[in-house]
């Protein structure tokens, strides 16, 4: 996440102008501006949103940084927020967001309810995708070796051990497992595939526990067939090795599959595969979690400009947008039509997959087991002690924050 | 000097490092002190998200800030003494570690951990950037005249690189299957993993800073070496000294302040090592004070971030500082009195 920081340090900022008014249900004369993520998905929709004109988007993979204060502003310096579960917490926390109620009431006819994201009743914000981690595989690998597609990580660890003695490809398994965000994701994942709680009354910690030993010790079987240099590898490297034919399995971001197909880039176009994420225990629930991106609405704007800007937001979100970028991302937007790259994360959400707890007491939990996880990988600690330091560097921070008395 | 003019020269910048240093220190020292945070209640909360097809809506206890009238975030700003630093250091686990003589559990306290690569990055990276700036200038001080200028301008160059520009290229070069691991790996005909292990992460760093910092050095003493009596190292050839004894007993004695100066440079310079953490992605492995500091700062996808206990981590950074300084600083102050007197 830091490192790309500053190799984004410029970031991607986009300024589309309303030169070209095209497509657009409605003229828009309000200045409004947007302060998204940077991948395909919101490339595609705030393209379309600036089809309405006096729009400007801004992109930037960083925004999580930005968005909390820009939007504590008054004025709000964006009046279009993109977030995700977690993202959206901070923004809930300050009261910088307003209620979109009334303007999905008014605007809001082409969404689906599923769209809409509650919290105690009120719309806060409006879903565009849903992303996860889940399996991808080389079909072509797979085949050859005679190797159902896992559906638990023991079938996992059993498959690699078989792809690594027939010697195919450099390392069998990829991962996220770079320190910091990524780690603590993953651990995440396979914690709630165990079955496993974070939190005890009054936000007390609960992670040391059978739960937690079972994850950190199957992390630990996992990385016996990957890279060894699996610490410094998040999302791209991972993408990377698929793409370079240097792995045969990960448990990778839906939104990286399109760059699998990718002609310009890989070389193993049209031999992976989607599956639904792995369960950690046989008949138990996929190990990973649901994410949404979506949209909210700054609340220290105009009613004016919320309106504008709600109904250009719905401009990005129809279905001209969906239909002519189908594979970029998996839509909840009405007209997406599934396809082969969509397959597994819709199979991890109708197996049961459960949504990322995003909420304060998470963020630090998230924190703490993406800086401790790395010590029991490397050896430096046995599982309880990790686990017994993660706690310790939880409750720290959450006494900090007020969170616990 | 009258002291009126004395005072009307010294005065505006006086001022400005009051303004810009000494007020923001004071404020750092004290936010170390309090802890600011919001003021949260624990409701019943129903979220609904998307899932296939139809939405999952769950209730459960939250914990919510409380917001005034007025739409502003309630926050509370109590004192909290030395709680940060105890935090931060983790006195009872660092005893307890290595009274058991544990040192690798010892390593995985932050602070210690990043102090511990602080100053071996430091006292490690400080003779041999020295070293280098030396030999490279004593050899470009015999080159012969013709190439010396093309000469210069080579080993400068790494000086012009950005901090972690340069740290990146590096970085690039080796991890994974890169150009110089594919190189080495070929050539030692074994498998390499450079960053799978934090030794050979943090000998490229210490390789990297001697390698941009080296060129600095090298002016600052080639400048030096313009200055060396020709007079005195004459007799010295005629006293029948070799080149080694000439360096040892002319050069280095009437280099001397410089290496002294280069030396408290490089030190404050490496100890606030940060560009290397970075660019090499070595948090997993090795972290410095000042990374430390940074992350604290970095607000998770929650936006929680720890000010106060990055405060007490300056302070501390600023206090180690002052500590390796002081013998350089006692020696400085010392010839400045004898020059005197």
């Amino acid at each position: 996440m830091k490192l790309r920081t500053l190799a984004l340090a410029g970031a991607m900022t986009m300024a589309m102008t309303s030169a070209a008014v095209a497509d657009c249900a409605f003229r828009n004369d309000v200045p409004l501006k947007s302060l998204t993520a940077g991948f395909e998905a919101w490339k595609a929709v705030t393209e379309a949103m600036a089809e309405c004109g006096n729009f400007q988007a801004e992109l930037d993979q960083e925004f999580r940084t930005k968005q909390p204060a820009a939007f504590a502003a008054d004025p709000a310096l964006y009046h279009i927020g993109g977030v995700a579960n977690a993202t959206l917490v901070p923004l809930l926390n300050e009261g910088t967001i307003r209620p979109l109620d009334d303007l999905v009431a008014r605007y809001g006819q082409n969404l689906t309810p599923n769209q809409l994201i509650k919290v105690d009743g009120q719309v806060v914000a409006v879903a565009m995708m849903v992303n996860t981690q889940h399996l991808m595989y080389r079909a072509d690998i797979l085949d050859d070796l005679g190797i159902a597609v896992p559906a638990t990580y023991d079938e996992v660890l059993a498959a690699a051990e078989k792809i690594r003695a027939a010697g195919v490809v450099e390392y069998p398994l990829g991962a996220t497992f770079k320190t910091g965000w990524n780690l603590g994701e993953d651990f995440i994942n396979t914690y709630l595939g165990f079955g496993g709680a974070f939190f005890g009354a009054g936000n007390q910690p609960a992670i040391n526990n059978d739960q937690g030993v079972a994850t950190l010790e199957l992390m630990k079987r996992l990385t016996e067939y990957m890279d060894p240099e699996y610490l410094v590898s998040d999302s791209t490297y991972v993408q990377q090795q698929f793409q370079q034919g240097k792995i045969a399995m990960a448990n990778l971001w839906a939104s990286r599959a399109g760059a699998m197909d990718d002609a310009g880039e890989s070389q193993v176009v049209g031999k992976v595969m989607m599956a639904s994420a792995p369960a950690a225990v046989a008949g138990g629930r996929p190990a990973s979690t649901l994410w949404w991106d979506g949209i909210v609405i700054a609340s220290n704007i105009t009613d004016q400009e919320a309106e504008a800007a709600f109904r250009v937001a719905m401009e990005g979100l129809d279905r001209q947008m969906v239909q002519a970028n189908n594979d970029v991302a998996v839509w909840l937007v009405d007209g997406f039509a599934p396809g082969r790259l969509s397959e597994g994360a819709i199979d991890t959400a109708t197996a049961g997959a459960v949504s990322y707890p995003a909420g304060p007491t998470m963020g630090l939990m998230h924190t703490a087991l993406g800086n401790n996880v790395a010590d029991f990988l490397t050896g430096a600690k046995d599982a309880r002690t990790t686990l017994r330091d993660i706690e310790a560097e939880y409750l720290t921070a959450a006494r900090e924050a007020g969170l616990v008395q | 000097m009258k002291f009126k003019t004395f005072a009307a020269f010294v005065g505006p910048s006086l001022f400005l490092m009051f303004l810009f240093i000494a007020a923001p220190l004071v404020s750092v020292f004290l936010q170390g002190f309090y802890v600011t945070q919001q003021v949260f209640e624990t409701v019943d909360v129903e979220t609904c998200t998307p899932g296939f097809v139809t939405q999952t809506c769950v209730t459960e206890m939250k914990t919510r800030p409380v917001f005034d009238n007025d739409g502003k975030v309630r926050t509370e700003t109590k004192f909290v003494g030395l709680e940060s630093y105890s935090n931060l250091i983790q006195p009872d686990r660092a005893l307890a570690a290595l009274g058991e003589g544990k040192w690798s559990e010892f390593m995985t306290i932050d602070f210690w951990r990043a102090l511990r690569f602080t100053l071996t990055f430091t006292l490690i990276t400080l003779p041999l950037a020295v070293g280098m700036g030396l030999a490279i200038a004593v050899a470009v001080n015999n080159t012969l005249r013709a190439i010396r200028g093309p000469v210069i301008f080579v080993s400068l160059l790494p000086f012009i690189v950005t901090p972690v520009i340069g740290a990146l290229s590096i970085r690039w070069l080796f991890i994974g299957d890169g150009i110089m691991t594919a190189f080495l790996e070929w050539a030692l005909d074994r498998d390499i993993a450079m960053f799978a292990q934090g030794w050979t992460i943090e000998s490229l760093m210490l390789f990297y800073r001697v390698w941009h910092v080296a060129p600095f050095a090298f002016v600052v003493f080639y400048a030096g070496l313009q200055t060396v009596n020709q007079d005195t190292l004459e007799s010295a050839i005629i006293d029948g000294a070799s080149r080694w004894e000439r360096l040892r007993f002319v050069v280095i004695p009437h280099l001397m302040p410089l290496i002294v100066f280069i030396s408290l440079i490089h030190l404050m310079d490496s100890y606030r090592v940060f560009e290397e953490v970075v660019g090499f992605s070595s948090q997993a492995h090795r972290i410095s004070l000042q990374w430390l500091t940074y992350d604290l700062l970095t607000p998770d996808d929650s936006g929680n971030r720890s000010i106060s206990r990055a405060s007490a981590n300056s302070m501390l950074t600023m206090v180690g500082i002052v500590i390796l300084l002081y013998p350089l600083l006692l020696r400085t102050w010392r010839d400045h009195r004898k020059g005197r007197l």
